[in-house]
């Protein structure tokens, strides 16, 4: 039954992600490729490809993706509910202790001392997200940095964006598809 | 804050378009999350956000998942999260099913990497002023330690690389251990 292995292997990379994102990638790989045979490793880079593309979790994006090869739009939707079933369960359950006992003193201190780490946390998945904005090509360090990998035309972008965001109380998701607008007219006609 | 029909309807408007523009995935969706639920719509305060992506991170699965049903039980229970998790699968699901039947076409196509080029810079530019605001949240309450561990954790993820879910847990542990012991209880507030 195919749609009960898709479900199957689906599930079992929604339970063993940790760290999300790019941490699900092996779990992907060794379900989609190892144990099933269900892309060719030319489509595994496309996926990737695309995943970083497109928004959403990349575990739901290969989800999607694979459950549509093997077995058309049904299957896609099997893989994804596959995928968060174990975060549901779970998280359901953390809510459940979290929304029960956060006012006890110790648990606050813990929190207390989580709460300045994940502000960093979040400070460099923006940092990575700038880099690729700042830079023209990937893997760029101090010592092999030129002139001519820096985009310019991308800093101005993030520059004035942020000066409209903190100047005026204006929807984040116009302005995302402001600049991509500005994208289109800026890289679309080069 | 009324639990009628209009309510859920915007709480998966909110996740649905959220999700849709989440390029990059992961910590990207916590900023925006940020400026919807806590700043405009207020329905959740800074700190209790914090707490929520800090439990979202340490359970597996994808931390936009695990967030959207988080903040969706901590604002209307079990229905709420079942509303938000949908809100945050059924943009991915649709695109990804379209773009898998015509990827050929799609990965050619100079307007779509160019769109998608140009919103990339957008999202930095919203991560980059949801961080200002953050960071000046801790630095504004004046706790040395809360300060020193928000540096710390920065050093850690940015420049030594170490695992984010390890961050939380060692930070998590010193706060635990450090307000506990070190200083009183009382002294804190």
């Amino acid at each position: 039954m195919i749609y009960l292995e898709i479900f199957i292997s689906f599930f079992q990379i929604g339970l063993f992600s940790f760290g999300g994102g790019y941490a699900a990638l092996p779990l992907i790989e060794a379900q989609v490729l190892e144990y099933h045979n269900w892309l060719t490793i030319e489509e595994f880079a496309d996926l990737l490809t695309i995943s970083q593309m497109t928004p959403g979790p990349i575990a739901i994006n290969a989800a999607t993706f694979v459950g549509t090869k093997v077995a058309g739009l049904p299957g896609a939707v099997i893989a994804t509910v596959g995928c968060v079933t174990p975060s549901i369960i779970i998280i359901l359950t953390l809510s459940y202790f979290y929304f029960k006992y956060r006012n006890l003193s110790s648990i606050q201190n813990i929190l207390k001392g989580l709460r300045p780490a994940v502000v960093s946390l979040i400070a460099s998945a923006g940092l990575s997200i700038l880099m690729l904005t700042v830079f023209k090509t990937e893997g760029i360090t101090l010592s092999n940095i030129q002139l001519s990998d820096i985009n310019f035309i991308g800093i101005t972008i993030v520059a004035i964006s942020v000066f409209i965001l903190r100047k005026f109380k204006i929807d984040p998701i116009k302005v995302m598809l402001g600049t991509g607008v500005i994208g289109v007219l800026v890289y679309g006609l080069f | 804050m009324k639990k009628n029909i209009k309510f859920y309807w915007k709480l998966f408007l909110s996740t649905f378009t959220i999700s849709a523009f989440t390029i990059g995935g992961g910590y990207v969706i916590v900023p925006l999350m940020r400026k919807k639920f806590v700043e405009e719509l207020k329905w959740i305060d800074e700190e209790e956000m914090l707490n929520v992506v800090a439990i979202s991170q340490s359970a597996p699965g994808p931390i936009a998942v695990n967030t959207s049903i988080m903040v969706g039980y901590r604002l209307a229970g079990i229905p709420g999260a079942f509303v938000t998790t949908v809100g945050t699968v059924l943009p991915p699901l649709i695109i990804i099913t379209i773009i898998a039947k015509f990827y050929e076409a799609f990965k050619e196509n100079r307007i779509i990497s160019s769109l998608l080029l140009g919103m990339r810079a957008g999202v930095a530019a919203v991560i980059i002023d949801v961080i200002i605001k953050m960071a000046r949240n801790v630095t504004k309450t004046k706790d040395k330690i809360s300060i020193a561990i928000m540096v710390t954790a920065l050093i850690a993820a940015v420049i030594l690389d170490i695992n984010a879910a390890l961050i939380i847990i060692l930070s998590g542990a010193f706060g635990g251990f450090f307000y506990n012991f070190v200083k009183k209880a009382g002294d804190i507030q």
